[in-house]
């Protein structure tokens, strides 16, 4: 199983851009799985964006529906009611989530607060590493 | 929870500020010289992007942006590196090239800095692949990092090899990630798992690295250890049936696992709307499956906690419905018993009542997937399948669609063609022609009269005509033809329906097909299964007109109306002034299929009106095999074999056969019995029709008069078909100009043995009085050694209320006719 954000993780464009357009072309009132080439995929639309995966033919559709929520629910917590300009301008974050929740493809964790753990504690180190280094340049 | 919203990469705050914001390049300074232009911070550069107005504008912001990371790579300022490579990437994102950031990755993984880290290995991911041989380049860093033992490096370094991970540096790391798979942490345990998945995909012999540990592992309690313990033995079990035996020991304690979660609430963490932790219980139920499947003791075991969560899932959310969708599955894949086969399909049907659309989509397509092997499980929910074909999703109502056309059977045909024909009506354009192809199918095996077969076909023609398939056209007048009891009725619906509207292609072209053929039955004007309707001659003509002359006729069509028309001319009482007019008006049409047939029928009228009755008499049933049939079915040019006129004594016909023979010398054998039924008579006169147009004819063969008496005449004559040469067709034409009728008039022949003699039925047995219409018989002869001809005649008649009886062999036969 592969996840491909709106618009993030456009590994082949041109493949990409024409699922875009399939999914944007849906009216609201259809129902979030339609077939593209021989996957299936599910989306969901959040405010202004859209949120598809591609499953197998074997998949469940239904709990795929509940794997994009809970990511979207890691972001709005991590981001604190995130929005389209949250993901925008913080790409690399919304990777980083997505790398705590999935790996592979399948579901890594399903505690939320396990998650959103892991991130705050990479973003830690993050912090950490980096002041040392200014400190060290200061020093030089 | 800190709120990362906003907040900016804490280090180039620092290092703006250390630089003091120089612009321009200034020599000399060694610390101006590490930034020789400023770089743009990340957010700035996304700002900038987004201010582009035209994509023209954004390209070139692009570019320069571009321009000025290429540049620091080349300079190698390891301080901002992570950041231009993130700038990179949100470009590369847009779709912009990035391949020159490639070797950065590399640079920034090796470094020690976990901020460099975390871009380079996003970077590895989203721009390393195994086409770039690159990739290999980053299997040590990755090596190292693992064995370094800090948990969110080991967990970047995971993930990156299971994002990206060729077969190659599969092979190389295993057993880094094997050692992994122990380790106490469980935030690197479940990471290591998942990217064993990973390496077996890549690698399946790795499976054997990675089998052994499962055991242990299932005995876990940390949900994402089970997790993907559990997806690892599925991928496991799915690569090898070895494997897959292997672990059917397991069952019993997937079972117990799913039980606990299921009655215990095994912990709030990881509930969703009040079931425990459903990713975790669905992949189970998947490998249960997996497990399950044609094995009846694991299927047997697995049976009651089956039933269990079937029962018990709350299902007032999506994710209890998922976990019982799951469950469905699972019971219809595995050997369960038929009661919990029966829950199953019943889940199913309460999903197509559900308001979410979601759940009955996936309910549609698993029914789909069950009406074969659980049919009347699946009929007892026809009624809301019917009820879903109202849906405004399309995909839906495809889905409903299929469905329905499988559930239609004897019993429920009409109701269920009723709904499906309405829904003909009003469906979305791209389902149309599944609909009516459906519903054609349907009425074809379960039709219970003709009658109602040739009305469901009658309106999906007016309904849909135009998405029908081909062989729609053919297979109704087929029908039509073979229902005599019903021609009457059939031709005065497709009447009435063509008269209302000739832009449906294949229901004009069944109506004209229909009116030619039974013209006479439209006029007569009683039928008691519809209001008598007076329709005219004229006014038929004209519709036939109409459609030959209408933009919206395709070419085909236009060839059945004018052989329409043709056949009326010999069904209609009035003069055929008319019909002529327009068949010579064709003779001129640029279509050169339609010329054609005008031309032939001209002739038809100008110098064999003689036989223009017998060609134009009712087309007997074609077979229903072969399209040849059904082409020449179209044509409509045989010679009349189901006259009612005359009935065709085989049997004394026959030996009387015999008996012309023994009077020929050495001509016994090789009887041929004349054929009451000529499989391809069409071939023979479309040769004959031919003659006049097919330039240049060969010089024709002249006729022959061979008997006369008291009056009656029989003339022969002949026609060599040029692509056939071993072919002779000859025509006998008994006339009467005496002042007596001539009955019972039947003609005999025989030929030599080496040549092969069919006799069609003739036109009829009565000549009457006065230059009356004349009789016409073909014969065809089939003369392949070019061996002379004989032909010897046997005549039997009454005339002036005698029996006439004259037998003779032809003299004179033309050279011209066998050699």
């Amino acid at each position: 199983m592969t996840c491909r954000q709106g618009k993030l993780r456009l590994q082949k464009w041109y493949i990409t851009r024409e699922l875009v357009q399939t999914v944007l072309a849906r009216k609201p009132k259809m129902c979030s799985f339609l077939e593209w080439r021989d996957l299936k995929i599910v989306y969901k639309r959040y405010a202004s964006l859209y949120f598809c995966c591609a499953i197998e033919d074997q998949d469940n559709e239904l709990i795929t529906l509940e794997i994009i929520h809970r990511y979207v629910e890691l972001l709005d917590k991590y981001f604190g009611s995130v929005c389209e300009l949250d993901i925008i301008f913080n790409f690399e974050k919304a990777y980083f989530i997505l790398d705590e929740f999935l790996l592979g493809g399948e579901v890594q964790e399903t505690s939320k607060k396990n998650v959103l753990k892991a991130i705050e504690q990479a973003d830690l180190l993050q912090e950490k590493t980096e002041t040392i280094s200014v400190l060290s340049n200061i020093k030089s | 929870m800190l709120n990362r919203k906003g907040r900016r990469w804490g280090a180039d705050a620092c290092v703006v500020g250390f630089s003091g914001g120089g612009v321009g390049a200034e020599f000399g300074d060694p610390l101006r010289e590490r930034m020789v232009v400023p770089s743009l911070k990340l957010q700035d550069l996304i700002e900038e992007i987004r201010g582009a107005k035209t994509q023209a504008q954004e390209r070139e912001v692009i570019q320069k942006e571009c321009a000025h990371i290429r540049a620091s790579f080349r300079d190698g300022d390891p301080v901002h590196r992570h950041r231009q490579l993130a700038k990179l990437l949100y470009v590369h994102m847009l779709g912009y090239p990035a391949h020159f950031g490639q070797m950065e990755c590399l640079k920034l993984i090796a470094s020690s800095r976990f901020t460099d880290k975390r871009v380079g290995y996003l970077g590895a991911m989203l721009l390393l692949d195994e086409r770039h041989d690159a990739h290999l380049l980053i299997t040590n860093s990755i090596k190292n990092d693992l064995s370094q033992g800090i948990q969110p490096v080991q967990g970047l370094a995971l993930c990156t090899l299971s994002t990206m991970g060729s077969a190659e540096m599969c092979r190389d790391l295993a057993p880094e990630v094997e050692k992994l798979l122990l380790q106490p942490s469980p935030y690197v345990r479940k990471k290591a798992i998942l990217t064993a998945v990973h390496m077996i995909r890549k690698v399946p012999e790795l499976s054997s690295v990675f089998l052994p540990p499962c055991a242990q592992l299932l005995h876990e309690r940390h949900h994402g250890i089970l997790l993907g313990t559990i997806t690892l033995i599925t991928e496991l079990c799915e690569r090898s049936p070895a494997a897959l035996r292997h672990f059917r020991k397991v069952v019993p304690q997937l079972v117990h696992i799913l039980r606990t979660l299921v009655t215990m609430g095994y912990s709030t963490e990881h509930s969703i709307s009040g079931v425990s932790d459903p990713f975790l219980q669905v992949q189970i139920l998947r490998l249960l499956r997996i497990l399950g499947r044609n094995h009846e003791e694991s299927s047997e075991t697995m049976n009651d906690l089956l039933a269990q969560v079937a029962t018990n899932t709350d299902t007032s959310r999506n994710a209890g419905n998922a976990v019982l969708f799951e469950t469905v599955l699972t019971i219809m894949d595995i050997r369960s018993a038929a009661g919990l086969r029966v829950l199953a399909v019943n889940i199913l049907g309460r999903f197509l009542l559900n308001s979410d659309r979601n759940i009955r989509y996936v309910a549609l397509t698993s029914l789909l997937r069950l009406v074969q092997s659980d049919h009347s499980a699946v009929q007892r929910h026809r009624p809301t399948v019917v009820e879903c074909l109202r849906e405004t999703d399309a995909s839906l109502s495809r889905r409903a669609l299929e469905l329905s056309l499988a559930l239609v059977n004897s019993s429920n045909v009409r109701a269920m063609m009723q709904e499906l024909q309405a829904f003909l009506e009003s469906c979305p354009p791209d389902l149309r022609a599944d609909c009516a192809s459906g519903i054609l199918l349907a009425a074809e095996r379960f039709a219970p009269t003709k009658r109602w077969h040739i009305d469901t076909i009658l309106h999906v023609l007016t309904t849909a005509g135009t998405h029908v398939r081909d062989d729609a056209v053919a297979n109704l007048t087929q029908l039509i033809g073979g229902a005599q009891e019903l021609h009457a009725y059939s031709v005065r619906r497709l009447y009435n329906a063509l008269a209302e509207d000739i832009s449906q292609q294949p229901l004009v072209q069944v109506a004209a097909w229909c009116i030619g053929e039974y013209g006479d039955l439209l006029l007569a004007g009683n039928c008691e299964e519809i209001e008598p309707l007076q329709v005219d001659e004229e006014e038929v003509l004209a519709l036939l007109e109409k459609v030959l002359q209408s933009h919206m006729s395709l070419p085909a069509t236009r060839g059945y109306a004018l052989t329409a028309l043709m056949k009326l001319s010999t069904r209609l009482c009035g003069d055929n002034n008319r019909i002529r007019q327009v068949v010579s008006i064709y003779g001129s049409c640029l279509d050169v299929e339609l010329q054609q047939r005008a031309v032939e029928y001209d002739t038809l009228f100008r110098k064999y009106d003689h036989m223009r009755a017998a060609i134009l008499e009712k087309m007997p049933l074609v077979e229903r095999d072969g399209p040849q049939a059904d082409e020449e079915a179209k044509e409509s040019k045989e010679a009349a074999q189901l006259s009612e006129a005359a009935p065709v004594p085989t049997e004394p016909q026959a030996s009387q056969l015999l008996d012309l023979l023994d009077l020929l010398d050495g001509a016994s054998g090789d009887v041929q019995h004349p054929p009451p039924l000529d499989p391809s008579p069409g071939g023979a006169l479309i040769h004959l029709l031919d003659l006049p147009c097919v330039p240049p004819p060969p010089a024709p063969i002249p006729d022959l008069k061979v008997f006369e008496r008291e009056g009656v005449q029989l003339n022969l004559s002949f026609i060599r078909p040029p692509e056939n040469p071993a072919l002779l067709l000859i025509t006998v034409t008994a006339t009467n100009f005496s002042e007596g009728d001539v009955t019972h008039f039947i003609c005999q022949a025989a030929v030599p043995k080496s040549l092969q003699l069919q006799l069609q039925a003739p036109s009829g047995n009565t000549v009457p009085a006065r230059g009356g219409l004349p009789i016409t018989q073909l014969f065809r002869i089939l003369n392949p050694n070019k061996a002379p001809l004989r032909l010897k005649l046997r005549l039997t008649y009454d005339h002036f209320h005698q029996s006439v009886q004259e037998i003779f062999e032809v003299n004179n036969l033309p050279v011209e006719s066998w050699q």
